[in-house]
């Protein structure tokens, strides 16, 4: 099961964080300090994975992750993943990002935070993988985006 | 009152903030904004303040305010309303607010709504974090989208039936019936789902297990069929289809192949074709590889496949990728135990992990390092794993110290005592890296090697000269130095030794020291004691341990009666001690959280010996090693023939009576000789 997936930038401020377990919003902050602290003292050269944070799950829990360019993409994951199987969904995660957002950079992420969660939603449910396809994915995610382009032809619109 | 503005505007303000300060004030002044906009109670804003509520949610400021209008937005008819709305309930709500049970019925409706999008809000929303009453209470819905032909919402539907599950695993049976053709879907999106609802309900239940393990044909030819398929675009991730249902799909084999010889048969083939034909030159290729391998060794495979598997590791030992590297080394620590000789075969690659850049990789080395110890190998192991402790980052000492020393005692022999000792010693060198309780152990260790004493006492005493802090050093330091304070000042040391003075000085520093825990203490006081027989400086002794007879500690001061009770009452027996007699000193303590009272120690001995037992220093045993009870027993030997005792104890722990009978037959030859 997937426990957290947190997106912080190089300087550890959070772009995304989404949790499948409850913490209260204090353990959540705290969580994504202890986690930026880990990652951010890797090397460029190690392993993706770490063990070490005791906050989520205790001693059956690992970090799995992936530097991009300013930005880290850290998925916590208990045993019952494969830890090179959620590399590659990082990878496809972020090739989604990327589509939507045509060549996607930082600034995406921080004034569409909610779209990315929209396109989240689409790829892992309740700390499972839902869809890997990743074409599959965008056409979900461009449909209901469709759907709420329709209904704003009022003065609303999120962002 | 002017529009709210939008999320963009928002963020766009706080990323002038220049300090915390200013960011706060910020974000506290919009709260403010929107709180009065929700008064205002109007639909068309409500949307974009709680999306701004989200954001700073995610910056660490609180929104709880925000729970209800999240509420109220799933409410609504629109879509956009809903998105958000329910967004903001799965992030800022969660089953232990009350508020939370005003969902189920808006949930309820938007299962069954016209749009499948709501639909697949309403499921996601549930399946992340649906209580256990909503679930009871939606169940149903769930179990008829299970059974929907539209792909979209079965996918779904499969993965929110999990935490269903998860949540009342009484409901596991209503969704069997319509697991029975999900394996026949050609989407794979639903067939990954699927494979995760089964893999959930055979963990879970071993009636399940048994019923679904006739599932195994239908997952190999899917398997198979991926692999076989060759190119197929929809699917296809750098040249492998489908990798992620493949590693899922294995993992299912797994579970239904373990303990199972007919399941285990049938998917022999299969694994052998998929652990020989896969791709390896990108991650996708090895993750299946792993699974893979994965699989082989936890079902019943033939041997050969077995062989197979553990060979792959032992590639993905040598790959350049250091993830792969690392996955290998933690399913080597898996199967190491049960095929000992396979990984045998890849010990020195894995020691050569020891030296790798990588923490990750260096404990998992380490780990499986010390798995691999046996007789055949101590001898080069050893100096390999010594080379790691002394080189290595603190947050490893602790564990490879540990894992030295249980090393050395399980596979030294005496042809390798100094080698023993030597781990031994870099394990107490370590200092508080090593355990309180493998103290004991230690001075075992460094009795039996007779020829090393010298060295040991001398390097110890050493050690204690730079540094007093590290109890378990300090504890082993001392009672060497009162066993073998003789050779220390003797000449026998190649370097310069101390005189007898200065060692009483550093052990009568340990007695005085803040940093010395009682347990400590009452090893110096021993220490010294025993010098006593040792050294000529006798009337300093006798003043120190007169001194300690009036100390506040207990145990000290118990030991230090005794003590001058033997100066006044034995002390002709200091001029020529009867060699037939033994005198052994009983040390008793408790690790346990609850005391030992009544504690009696009773001893009996062979008929040629006679025993006399002195009285104990109390009948409790305090907890958590924080006293301990001492009796003196002698035995007279006359025969000089070989000691042994049969022990019994009695105590009473937390209100039951404990007996415990033992025989001692390690008295060490010097004790009776």
């Amino acid at each position: 099961m997937i426990k957290a997936i947190l997106i912080f930038n190089n300087h550890g401020k959070p772009r995304l964080s989404k949790f499948y377990e409850h913490y209260t919003e204090d353990t959540e902050q705290q969580i994504i300090r202890e986690t930026f602290h880990l990652v951010s003292k890797r090397d460029e050269n190690v392993c993706n994975f770490l063990e070490g944070g005791m906050l989520i799950g205790g001693s059956d829990y690992k970090l799995i992750y992936r530097h991009y360019a300013t930005l880290y993409f850290v998925f916590c994951v208990d045993s019952s993943e494969s830890e090179l199987g959620i590399l590659d969904l990082i990878q496809v995660f972020v090739e989604t990002l990327d589509k939507c957002f045509e060549n996607v950079c930082e600034l995406d992420l921080i004034f569409h935070v909610d779209k990315v969660h929209n396109i989240l939603a689409e790829m892992v449910m309740g700390g499972m993988v839902l869809e890997t396809n990743m074409n599959e994915i965008i056409t979900q995610v461009d449909a209901q985006n469709k759907m709420e382009k329709s209904e704003t032809r009022q003065p609303e619109t999120i962002s | 009152m002017p529009a709210p503005i939008r999320l963009r505007e928002l963020i766009r303000t706080i990323r002038t903030a220049r300090t915390q300060a200013e960011e706060r004030e910020m974000i506290q002044k919009e709260c403010a904004a929107i709180r009065s906009s929700f008064r205002e109670e109007d639909n068309t804003y409500r949307c974009r303040n709680v999306a701004k509520l989200l954001y700073m949610h995610m910056l660490g400021y609180p929104a709880h305010f925000g729970q209800l209008e999240c509420l109220k937005l799933i409410a609504s008819q629109k879509f956009t309303d809903k998105r958000i709305g329910y967004l903001g309930a799965m992030l800022l709500l969660d089953e232990r607010q009350d508020v939370h049970l005003l969902m189920t019925n808006c949930i309820k409706n938007d299962l069954n709504h016209s749009t499948q999008y709501v639909q697949g809000l309403a499921l996601c929303t549930l399946g992340c974090m649906g209580s256990s009453e909503m679930c009871r209470d939606l169940a149903g819905e769930v179990e008829k989208l299970l059974k929907t032909s539209n792909s979209y919402l079965r996918k779904k539907a499969a993965l929110c039936a999990v935490h269903v599950i998860r949540k009342v695993p009484e409901l596991m049976e209503m969704f069997l019936p319509a697991t029975k053709n999900l394996l026949s879907e050609k989407n794979h999106g639903v067939l990954h789902t699927s494979v995760v609802l089964l893999t959930e309900m055979c963990e879970r239940s071993p009636d399940m297990l048994a019923h679904f393990r006739k599932l195994v044909p239908q997952l190999v030819r899917i398997l198979k069929n991926l692999i076989m398929s060759g190119y197929s675009p929809e699917h296809d991730v750098s040249g492998i289809s489908d990798p992620f249902l493949q590693v899922r799909i294995l993992r299912l084999l797994r579970i239904l192949g373990k303990s199972d010889d007919d399941s285990s048969e049938a998917m022999n083939d299969i694994l052998a074709q998929v652990a020989t034909n896969t791709e390896t030159s990108k991650n996708v290729g090895n993750a299946i590889l792993y699974e893979t391998v994965l699989t082989i060794m936890d079902i019943k495979s033939e041997s050969g496949l077995r062989v197979l598997a553990i060979n792959i590791l032992g590639r993905f030992l040598l790959n350049n990728d250091k993830n792969i590297r690392y996955v290998a080394l933690t399913s080597l620590l898996k199967t190491v135990q049960t095929d000992h000789n396979a990984v045998q075969r890849h010990r020195s690659t894995i020691v050569d992990c020891l030296k790798d850049l990588d923490v990750s990789i260096k404990r998992r080395a380490m780990e499986l390092s010390f798995a691999l110890v046996n007789g055949n190998n101590i001898r080069g192991m050893m100096k390999e794993l010594l080379y790691f402790l002394d080189s290595c980052d603190p947050e490893f000492k602790a564990d490879c110290a540990s894992g030295v020393f249980l090393a050395a005692e399980k596979y030294g022999t005496d042809s390798l005592t100094s080698l023993h000792v030597t781990a031994v010693l870099s394990c107490v060198l370590a200092g508080s890296y090593v355990r309180d309780d493998s103290v004991p152990n230690l001075i075992q260790l460094i009795t039996n090697s007779v020829e090393m004493h010298a060295y040991t006492v001398q390097r110890l005493y050493k050690a204690l000269l730079d540094d007093i802090s590290q109890q378990p050093l300090v504890q082993v330091a001392s009672w060497c130095i009162g066993e073998y304070g003789d050779l220390l000042v003797s000449g026998q040391c190649e370097e310069e030794e101390p005189i007898q003075d200065e060692v009483l000085d550093v052990l009568e520093g340990l007695l005085v020291s803040n940093l010395s825990t009682p347990v400590t203490r009452g090893y110096a006081l021993t220490a010294i004691m025993k010098l006593s027989t040792r050294f000529s400086s006798v009337n300093r002794i006798k003043k120190v341990v007169s001194i300690y007879g009036s100390s506040i500690d207990v145990e000290l001061q118990q030991r230090a009666v005794e003590y001058n009770a033997l100066f006044k009452k034995y002390d002709h027996m200091r001029a020529n001690p009867n060699p037939n007699i033994a005198v052994i000193t009983i040390h008793a303590s408790n690790s346990t959280e609850a005391e030992m009272t009544d504690f009696v120690f009773q001893a009996a001995v062979p008929k040629t010996f006679q025993l006399q037992l002195l009285s104990p220093s109390s009948n409790v045993v305090p907890a958590l090693n924080q006293g301990t009870v001492t009796q003196v027993i002698r035995v007279l030997n006359p025969q000089k023939q070989q000691l042994r005792m049969r022990i019994k104890l009695t105590y009473t722990h937390k209100g039951s009576p404990v007996q415990d009978l033992a025989e001692v037959n390690n008295f060490p030859p010097q004790s009776w000789q």
